[in-house]
This record gives C-alpha cells, sequence and structure tokens, in this order.
C-alpha cells in the first residue's frame, strides 16, 4: 500500500522537473519495463491477500493511468517543443523568387482570328480555307474581274509563273469560289488566312490578314448585311453601341458594294472606337454579283446573298492599341511578350472574348 | 480626281456649302478622300513694291532690297534677280509661305551674313509660267493701288480629292460628278452654254482608220482650227490647271486638259504644220519606236494602237502623243483630236509600255463615245477665243456607229435586293436625272443606258444606282439571327487551334513571319523539295515561297540575339510549300529554342537546351491533342539540317505511315553558315496534314475504367548492351514480356565510359509489376523477372549487369 504511495510520489516529482525525451523513456521504462516498478507490483498482486486486492488493484490502475498519462503528455509536450524548436531553425526568405518559369504568348493575329470565329460561330458561320497559291481563274476571272479590267491594279500582286496563271491570292475572296464550288447552297462561311500584295510601307506589309464572309441563301438582302457586320463590330470591339457608316464603293464581286466606317475620337492619345465624328475604313463588302453566283453554277435567280472582307491586322492594331503594322511580322521576341496573349486565354462566348 | 466646289459650281446649282458636298460626295460613292488646302498656301503671296536697292556687302551678285508690303515698315529681303530694281512691282512670300514649284517653305534665314526675311518670286516659282530669269514684273498701272493685297484671287479654293472607283469613267470629269450629286438631290445640273461655233472651211488633214484585227479606234473625230497665235493660258485657266496638281504648259495643251477634265473627254492638239500628208491610225509593227511627250522612246510591240502620217508615228492613240507633232508656242495650224479607244487596248500596251497618263487612265475605264463633238466644239471655241484662228467642219471618221444600250428592269428587284421600297416615279426620276432614259412597260421599266456609263450591264448594276442615291443609310439593320447548323471548325482545324496554342503553352511565342522567304537560305532547307520562285518579289532576299518554317524563324532568331537575347524559344504556324499548284502545301508546326534553362538561378543548375526538351514538348502536345504516347514511334532518320546524331522523327505508330514530326539540334554547319553564335539551338516541326484525327475524341465514352488494389512490387535491372541499340525497343520488349503484369517502364540511368566495354551502354530500368487478379508471391516475381532477363538477352544480346 504505502510502496504504491511512495512510488506515486516519488515520481510525480521526478516528473514534475525539466525533463528531456531521454530521461522521460528512462522513467517510463523503470515504472512500466519488465521489471519496473508498476509492473513489479502487478507481478506482487497474486501475493496480497484476498480481501485487499480489490482494493490493491483498484490503487495500482489509478496510479498507473495517472503516472502513465503524466507520461503521454510530457512526451508529447516534449515532441512539439522539438518539432517548434525544429521550425525554428527551418525558417526561409520566402520572397526568394520562386522556381523559373516561361509563359508562352500567342500572337495578336491569331488571337484576333479566335475571336473573330467565336462570334461569327455564335450566328452560325463556319470555317472555311483555301490555298495561299491559287490561280488567276479563282483570284480575279471567276470574281468577276476578268483580265484587263482596272481593278486588277488595286491588287498588286505577286506571280508565280510568267503566264500570270499562278498567284499568290491577293485577298481571300477565291474561297468563295472553292466553297461555292464545292457545295450547294445555302452557304454561311467566314474564311481566315493569308493575303498577299506587293506593296510595302509604313501601313502596308506584302503580306496581311483577311477574313471572308460570304452568306447564300433564298431571300438575304442588304439589310442582313448590314445586321450581321453591325453585330460583329460591336462584339468584337465590346461595345454595347457602335457608330458605323456604309458608304457606296465598287468592288468587282459584289454589286451593289459598299465600305464600311466606323466612328471614331481620340481621347488622352488613345483611340476610342465606337463613338466620335471621325470616320475609319474597316471593311468592304457587298451583295454577291450575280456574275460570280453563275460561274460557281449557283442560280442567281433563287439564290443571293452577302460577302464581306476585313483586314485583320487592321482590326487587331485598333482594339489592342498596337501602332506599327510592319512590327507584326518582325519577330521582335519584346513586341511578341508585350503583345502576345496568354494561350489559355482562349477567346470562347460564355467567358467572354477578352479578359 | 481633284475638283474645286467653284468648278463644281460651273455645273452645278447648289446651295449647299463645301463641308455638304464633301458628305453628299461620300454618300453617293466617291468618297473624298482628303481635302487640300494647296491654294491656301498661296493667300499668302502678297503684291509688293520695290522701294530700294542696295549691293549684298558679302556677294556681287545678290542685293539687298527694302520692300513695301503694304505693312507699315519695309521688310529687307535679299535677292538674287538681275531684275530687281528700285520701283518694280513684284510678288512676295513671307516666311511660311511654301513656293508652289518646289513646296519648299520659306524660314528667315541668312544669306552670307544678311538676314532675309522672305523672298521676292520669279513666275516659274509660282508656277505661273516656265520664266525664271528674275523675279515677277507686275504692270505698274495696274498694280500699282495693290500693295500689300493678295497677289492670286482669295477665292475658297480647296481642292477636294476624290477616289473615284474603276467602275465610274464618268466621274473622272467634273460635270459626271456635278450629274451624280444633282441626282442626289444636291442641286441643279445646269446646262452646257452652247457658242455657236463658227466653222469655215473642210477639215483639210485626211484622217483613215485602217482596217486591222481588233483596231481599238472606233471612231476619230477632228478639227483644225488654223492661224492661231498659242500663248500662255489666262489666268482662269491657269488657275484651274493649277487647281488639278499640274503645270500649266501653253493656251492650247490646257485647253485640252481642261476639257478633259472637265467634261471627261480626253483630246490632242497636233501642230498642223508638222504632219506629213494625211493621219492614219492603225495597229503598230513590232520594233516601231516614237518618242512620247514624256520624252522617253518608246519601243512597240505588235499590235498597238498607233496614230501614224507618211513619216511614221505620231503618238500612241488615247494613251501618250508623240513630241514630232506636239504643239508648241510657234504653232501657227492645230488639228484637235476627239477619238474613242477600246479600254481593253488601252490598257494592255500602257502595261507593256508601262505608261500611266490622264488620257489613258480615262480611256481604260470607258469614255462616253458619243462624246467626239460635243470635246471638239467645246476645244475650238476656247482656243478660238484664247488664240484666235479659224476653226474647220469636223471631220468624224468610224468604223462602227455607237448604239445606247438599253435593258428592262423589273423594280421589283429593288427590295429583294436591299430589303427596303423606293416608289416606282420615284426610281424614275432618279435615273432620269443620272442620265437614264426610262420608258414604262407593264410592271417593268425599259431603261437606256446613258453612253457615258459603260459600267452598267444588268438589272442589279440599275439597283445599285438607286440604292446609292437613295442612301444606304435607308437600309433596315436585320439583326442576325443566332443559329447554329454545321460545327464552326472541321476536324483539322480543330487540330490546328489545338496544337497551336498547346506549343504556346510550352512557353513558346508565336510568330508570325512572311510565307516567303530568302532562296539562299531556303536552299538550307529545302531537302530535294521544289523551289518555289515568285516572279516579281517584293525584294531579292524575299524571292521564293518557304520549303520550311525555319528559313525565317532562323533568321528572326538570329535578329533577337543580336537584341541581347539569349534564351528564346519560338515557334510558327503556318504554310510551308512544295510545289507552286494551289494545294501544294502544307500546314506546319514549327519551333526553336536556343540557350539554356534556369539560367542563373539560385534554385536551380542551369543547363543548355537539348533534345529532350523539345521531345518532350512535341509529345506532351501531341498527347494533350488526344494521340496515345504508348503508340508513338520514333526513329532517328531526319532531314540535313538536323544534327545527324541528334535529331528524330516521330510516327503515330510503328507502321511509320506517315511522319509526324521532326525534332533535333539544328547542324551545327547551318549555323555557321548563317553566322549564328548561340550556346545550344534545338527545333522541331511537326505536319499538321500527317496527323490523324485521333481515334478516341472527348464526346466518345471513356473506356472501362480498370485498376488493381493488389500490391505492386518494383525491380530494378541494368542491362549491357550495344550502343546503337534503340533503349524504344528495350522497353518494348520488356513490356512484351507480359502485357498485363508489366504495369512500367522507367529509364532511371545510361552510362557508357569505365567498366563498360567499347561500343557498349548500360541501361538502368525500373520495371513495375502488378496483377489484377492476386497479390504476387515472391515466386510469381521471380518467375518475371528471369522470363525479362531471357526475353533482352535472347532478343538484344545484351547482358545482365551483375
Amino acid at each position: 500500500m504505502s510502496d504504491i504511495k511512495k512510488i506515486k510520489d516519488e515520481f510525480l516529482l521526478r516528473l514534475k522537473e525539466n525533463l528531456d525525451l531521454n530521461q522521460v523513456n528512462q522513467i517510463k521504462i523503470d515504472l512500466f519495463g519488465k521489471n519496473g516498478l508498476i509492473s513489479s507490483q502487478f507481478k506482487q498482486l497474486g501475493k496480497v491477500a484476498e480481501e485487499e486486492r480489490k482494493k490493491f488493484a483498484s490503487d495500482l490502475n489509478l496510479v498507473k493511468d495517472e503516472l502513465q498519462n503524466l507520461i503521454t503528455t510530457k512526451i508529447d509536450n516534449i515532441e512539439i517543443n522539438e518539432i517548434n524548436q525544429k521550425l525554428e531553425k527551418e525558417k526561409i526568405d520566402i520572397t526568394l523568387p520562386e522556381r523559373p518559369f516561361v509563359q508562352g504568348k500567342i500572337h495578336p493575329v491569331s488571337q484576333v482570328i479566335d475571336e473573330i470565329s467565336s462570334i461569327f460561330s455564335e450566328i452560325g458561320f463556319s470555317v472555311e480555307e483555301g490555298p495561299d497559291i491559287e490561280n488567276e481563274y479563282n483570284n480575279f476571272t471567276a470574281l468577276n474581274t476578268p483580265d484587263n479590267h482596272p481593278a486588277r491594279d488595286m491588287h498588286d500582286t505577286f506571280y508565280l509563273d510568267e503566264k500570270k496563271e499562278l498567284l499568290l491570292r491577293t485577298h481571300t475572296s477565291p474561297v468563295q469560289i472553292r466553297t461555292m464550288l464545292n457545295d450547294k447552297p445555302p452557304f454561311k462561311i467566314i474564311a481566315p488566312g493569308r493575303t498577299y500584295r506587293s506593296d510595302s510601307d509604313q501601313t502596308h506589309t506584302p503580306m496581311f490578314h483577311q477574313v471572308e464572309g460570304l452568306h447564300i441563301d433564298k431571300n438575304i438582302n442588304m439589310g442582313h448585311l448590314k445586321g450581321c457586320l453591325n453585330y460583329f463590330i460591336k462584339e468584337f470591339f465590346e461595345v454595347d453601341k457602335i457608330k458605323m457608316r456604309f458608304r457606296p464603293s465598287h468592288f468587282p464581286f459584289t454589286e451593289p458594294s459598299a465600305e464600311v466606317d466606323i466612328g471614331y475620337e481620340i481621347k488622352n492619345g488613345k483611340i476610342i472606337i465606337g463613338e466620335g465624328d471621325k470616320w475609319l475604313e474597316v471593311l468592304g463588302c457587298g451583295m454577291v454579283h450575280p456574275n460570280v453566283l453563275k460561274n460557281v453554277k449557283v442560280n442567281p435567280d433563287e439564290f443571293q446573298g452577302y460577302a464581306f472582307g476585313i483586314g485583320i491586322d487592321r482590326l487587331a492594331m485598333l482594339k489592342y492599341g498596337i501602332n506599327d503594322l510592319r512590327a507584326f511580322f518582325d519577330c521582335d521576341y519584346r513586341w511578341l511578350n508585350h503583345f502576345g496573349f496568354d494561350p489559355i486565354d482562349v477567346p470562347t462566348n460564355y467567358r467572354g472574348l477578352s479578359r | 480626281m481633284k475638283i474645286t466646289t467653284n468648278w463644281l459650281k460651273e455645273h452645278l446649282d447648289t446651295k449647299l456649302n463645301e463641308n455638304q458636298i464633301i458628305d453628299k460626295l461620300t454618300d453617293v460613292g466617291l468618297e473624298v478622300e482628303g481635302v487640300e488646302n494647296q491654294p491656301g498656301s498661296l493667300d499668302s503671296f502678297i503684291i509688293a513694291k520695290i522701294l530700294k536697292v542696295e549691293k549684298h556687302p558679302d556677294a556681287d551678285r545678290l542685293r539687298l532690297c527694302d520692300v513695301d508690303i503694304g505693312k507699315g515698315d519695309p521688310v529687307k529681303v535679299v535677292c538674287g534677280a538681275p531684275n530687281a530694281k528700285e520701283g518694280l512691282l513684284t510678288i512676295y512670300a513671307p516666311p511660311g509661305a511654301v513656293v508652289p514649284k518646289n513646296q519648299m517653305k520659306l524660314a528667315v534665314s541668312k544669306i552670307r551674313g544678311v538676314t532675309s526675311y522672305g523672298m521676292l518670286c520669279s513666275e516659274s516659282e509660282l508656277n505661273l509660267s516656265n520664266e525664271s530669269d528674275g523675279i515677277t514684273e507686275l504692270s505698274l498701272e495696274k498694280y500699282n493701288k495693290k500693295i500689300g493685297e493678295n497677289y492670286f484671287p482669295k477665292k475658297s479654293l480647296n481642292v477636294i480629292d476624290i477616289s473615284i472607283t474603276p467602275n465610274r469613267a464618268d466621274c473622272l470629269g467634273v460635270r459626271g460628278i456635278a450629274r451624280d450629286l444633282a441626282a442626289a438631290g444636291a442641286g441643279i445640273l445646269k446646262n452646257q452654254k452652247k457658242k455657236k461655233l463658227d466653222k469655215k472651211n473642210k477639215q483639210k488633214v485626211s484622217v483613215k482608220i485602217e482596217k486591222e484585227k481588233d483596231q481599238a479606234c472606233t471612231v476619230f473625230g477632228s478639227c483644225s482650227i488654223r492661224g492661231v497665235k498659242n500663248t500662255e493660258s489666262p489666268e482662269w485657266l491657269k488657275e484651274k490647271i493649277i487647281s488639278l496638281g499640274q503645270k500649266p504648259i501653253s493656251a492650247i495643251v490646257d485647253i485640252t486638259n481642261y476639257v478633259m477634265f472637265d467634261l471627261n473627254r480626253p483630246l490632242h492638239a497636233y501642230d498642223v504644220d508638222k504632219i506629213d500628208k494625211g493621219i492614219i491610225v492603225r495597229n503598230s509593227r513590232k520594233g516601231e519606236t516614237f518618242e512620247a511627250l514624256d520624252n522617253k522612246k518608246y519601243k512597240l510591240d505588235d499590235e498597238m494602237c498607233v496614230i501614224t502620217d507618211a513619216s511614221g508615228i505620231l503618238g500612241l492613240g488615247g494613251i501618250i502623243g508623240g513630241t514630232r507633232t506636239g504643239t508648241a508656242l510657234d504653232t501657227k495650224n492645230v488639228l484637235i483630236e476627239s477619238a474613242y479607244f477600246s479600254p481593253r487596248s488601252i490598257r494592255k500596251s500602257s502595261k507593256k509600255l508601262n505608261i500611266d497618263t490622264d488620257a489613258k487612265f480615262r480611256f481604260e475605264r470607258g469614255i462616253d463615245p458619243l462624246s467626239i463633238e460635243q470635246g471638239l466644239e467645246r476645244a475650238a471655241n476656247l482656243i478660238q477665243e484664247i488664240c484666235g484662228g479659224t476653226v474647220s467642219e469636223f471631220d468624224i471618221q468610224k468604223t462602227e456607229d455607237v448604239k445606247k444600250k438599253s435593258l428592262k428592269f423589273n423594280p421589283s428587284l429593288f427590295k429583294k435586293i436591299t430589303g427596303f421600297n423606293v416608289d416606282k416615279k420615284e426610281m424614275i426620276t432618279i435615273l432620269n436625272n443620272l442620265g437614264f432614259e426610262t420608258k414604262e412597260d407593264k410592271e417593268l421599266l425599259n431603261v437606256t443606258i446613258p453612253s457615258w456609263r459603260p459600267d452598267i450591264f444588268q438589272e442589279v448594276d440599275v439597283v445599285e444606282e438607286l440604292v446609292r442615291i437613295k442612301g444606304y443609310e435607308k437600309i433596315k439593320m436585320i439583326e442576325p439571327e443566332k443559329v447554329r447548323k454545321k460545327p464552326t471548325l472541321n476536324l483539322k482545324q480543330k487540330l490546328f487551334h489545338f496544337l497551336q496554342r498547346s506549343i504556346a503553352s510550352k512557353g513558346y511565342l508565336e510568330a508570325i513571319t512572311w510565307s516567303f522567304t530568302d532562296s539562299k537560305i531556303n536552299q538550307l532547307f529545302i531537302e530535294g523539295n521544289k523551289e518555289v520562285k515568285i516572279i516579281n518579289p517584293i525584294s531579292s532576299d524575299l524571292d521564293v515561297l518557304r520549303s520550311s518554317i525555319f528559313s525565317n524563324l532562323i533568321i528572326h532568331l538570329n535578329k533577337n540575339l543580336g537584341r541581347g537575347f539569349k534564351d528564346l524559344s519560338v515557334f510558327e504556324i503556318g504554310p510551308t510549300f512544295s510545289g507552286s499548284q494551289p494545294g501544294e502545301q502544307q500546314t506546319v508546326v514549327s519551333g526553336l529554342r536556343s540557350g539554356k534553362l534556369d539560367r542563373q538561378s539560385w534554385l536551380e543548375k542551369e543547363r543548355l537546351v537539348d533534345i529532350f526538351d523539345v521531345k518532350s514538348d512535341i509529345i506532351k502536345s501531341l498527347v494533350e491533342a488526344g494521340f496515345d504516347k504508348d503508340k508513338l514511334y520514333v526513329d532517328d532518320e531526319t532531314p540535313s539540317y538536323y544534327h545527324p546524331g541528334k535529331s528524330g522523327r516521330i510516327f503515330l505508330n510503328k507502321s511509320k505511315e506517315k511522319v509526324v514530326a521532326f525534332f533535333g539540334d539544328i547542324h551545327p554547319s547551318i549555323l555557321k553558315k548563317l553566322d549564328i553564335k548561340v550556346e545550344a539551338l534545338v527545333g522541331f516541326e511537326i505536319f499538321l496534314d500527317n496527323l490523324k484525327q485521333p481515334k478516341k475524341s472527348l464526346k466518345d465514352q471513356k473506356t472501362q475504367y480498370k485498376y488493381s488494389d493488389f500490391q505492386k512490387s518494383e525491380r530494378d535491372f541494368a542491362f549491357v548492351l550495344d550502343k546503337n541499340f534503340k533503349v524504344q525497343e528495350l522497353i518494348e520488349i520488356i513490356s512484351n514480356v507480359d502485357k498485363e503484369l508489366v504495369r512500367s517502364v522507367k529509364v532511371f540511368d545510361v552510362y557508357e565510359g569505365a567498366n563498360i566495354t567499347e561500343g557498349k551502354k548500360s541501361i538502368a530500368l525500373n520495371v513495375t509489376i502488378q496483377s489484377l487478379e492476386k497479390t504476387l508471391t515472391e515466386d510469381d516475381l521471380n518467375k518475371i523477372n528471369q522470363l525479362i532477363i531471357l526475353a533482352v538477352e535472347s532478343k538484344t544480346g545484351a547482358k545482365i549487369r551483375a
């Protein structure tokens, strides 16, 4: 009896001291090891008189639990302490730079092509393509621009043969011809791509990008054309209202033809699209000429519709405030980095065209 | 086409001011490109009087003039003209004025140490004449009381520059523009004043149009004016010629030009006395030559329409006249030609000879064939008025009669095309105002097309006339329907889109470079493909279509290295060309990486980029695009522009149908040839057209999900095998030992060197083995280990490393 009390008192005292993990473990062995003091007491349980055995056991168990708990707590504390000390030591300067990473970029022209595709997708246009090398027929003749037509002067054409039958397409309009020859109406397509004219100065590059639009069906009239382009321009520049002007013009492959200007003003050195009293030409369009439809075996009495051509590079410059067209194709690392878009930034109609 | 409002008002009775006219012009399709205030600068030229002339202290030829410009104190002007003398009335240009002749802007300047405030002008400097020997001398009588006033009449002389579309030949004359404006409600087209021309005698120069194949000249009208005194043009005429941005030459030449710009009726004036016998219009013969008014000698081809006489060629009909029979100030007898030449022939000849003139520009667009006499009449009248002389009767030679075209127009087509309605009566008014004659025929209109409108052929052309005069703002906008009946992108377009963004996401900047390139650099990448030459390149270093994207990419990479960048990753997706036929092109994604990874990082050890970086970029992108990584197959046959030992090509599977990609180090000899100094340069090309669509797409159901919860074991092996033996095969052999049990094979070490026989290498692999059905026993594992070793040793001749 007194033994148990003695053990208890003695060890309670010892455990109050400032101990390290080894010392606590030693105490644990001293008490509960094979020959530990408490273990020994349990071994004596059989020798205790029967009437006292119950109480003895109960007391012994109480002391055992108490000391055991104390030891466990003690060990936990020491461990926590040790972890804390270790953590303290491990503290680093987290303001050091992260592991280096590189960010790729999508060229503004590609981004704008995706934006355009996304907008026209919403109103039912699908994307068509055509080859960069065209024959004279698809690029001019089929588009109602016969040989010796003065309109050909406006297209400074790159030729690939002396007979001038093979050329680099001067506009995306030959895709109209290819599309209509290969399929049956109705047609509702856009065709973005590279185009080429032998022209090089501050505002012209020998290669540039256009997107062609073509919508042929029964009863498609100039009202549809106006509505479609108004929708596109509004969506593209992400504005609620757009000031737009359709002006009569001439393209051999459309009749009537129009050029479209949008209103703009310069505020604090920045161009604001959609308002103001200045006009900026952004595209050409018109009702597809009956001669063109005949050339592609579409009956102009049954089907009619509109076509348009838009300069993609110009649109990109306007929307993203890029001044110099030539820089688009200069491949300057700094420029690409500055004007490029993150590849994850895919234009969509539910998340929005641009961030 | 340049016009002034004053000139316009000679044909148009209008209340609109200049700005309203400009808006109206744009509304009817005559786009105003700009308004120049060129004559505004003439406003500053002042009538002045020289008060005193002194010698320049430091230059014999120069003088110092005190000039009264009507504003208080006289100004000091240094002048070199010999005729500068006291009391002379002349024209003074203050600092800031722009000299019309050379477009130089005057400033206060020191001339040999003496400050000169402005300039005294010669007639030539003011484009008044060719007189350049001294300063202008004004008559005392006329100008003495006008000192200080502007010399040039200060009218609103804004010059409006209109861009005339190629279909509107008729608007290359002021009257045509006035007609359009009148039809659009801007005013009333004035009737042309007809001054009776007193014609005496016959036109005595014989004119003959030869019957030829494709004779371009169908009408040749002429009249002579004998006994003229050719002179400088009067001021009103000079002013008009100057407003067009041209130089007045002589009355006769100015008059022919004036009639051309006024009525769009080109004329040509000959000195009758220089014509050898009569005029013959015929086709040229190859090798004939003549000297044209631009002072160039032209050698002609076959079948160009020429105006000739007994001694040879006088001019190219409708394009340019010759010097031999040109008029001069001493010309006494003039022959005026007013003819019609076919646009096609004009265009063909002028293109071949590379001549561009105002007459050619008009004839190739189509001149009113019924304006022959009108032109002669107008010119003869003016010549007689200014130069005197006797006018002959008109001689009109023609090979065919001109008939006006007509068509039946169904007014309902208007609404069908434009979406809005215009009353038939209003249509008739518009058409009549434009010069069309109309006759109602039940629902239809019989429309006779004016002879000056060669661009009107069919009903839709009439619709355009009506809608542009009504105004495009009348067209009602119809909101587009948001219905999609076809997918926006096809499979290839989706793949394009996906790979573009996938490669970019690996840290590459997307570039767009020309589709053409320098043939010398292209040669390095052409690999036996056909060189596609551009016949008329924009510059000699952009003379072929590119056979590979590398040529341009490498040129630009080098430029960026020059800008101080070292670690570059760029790519381009676009066409390369293998022939000059449409379709002989493929779509390629091509990228380059240079320099190091983790350069000067405090965390990572820096290293050069290498082939396995680009290999990873390609394979990861292919996997992202939906291709099965485990099926990809690699071998080492690559084009010569890659490092022969450090490059490879990728196929979608072992059957090696089409090369999907090349990758590797760029050949050092290419870097040397292009003088590129770079620590490392690796590149790749992915051929989009060779990529079959992945079998599975997102919309397909996934395969059954199988996994194993049984214990897996990893075993390491090291084999010594031939240096040239491909690890790809080794992995395949091990995987094939038991496709169920061998879950993955990893290469964790490759070693050559000490302890390994020359020509051999050691490959250490980690193989994961796991069953779907049970926990494998030690026995099972040993068995499979043995199978692996056996398979490898027997199939490759390798030896397991102890």
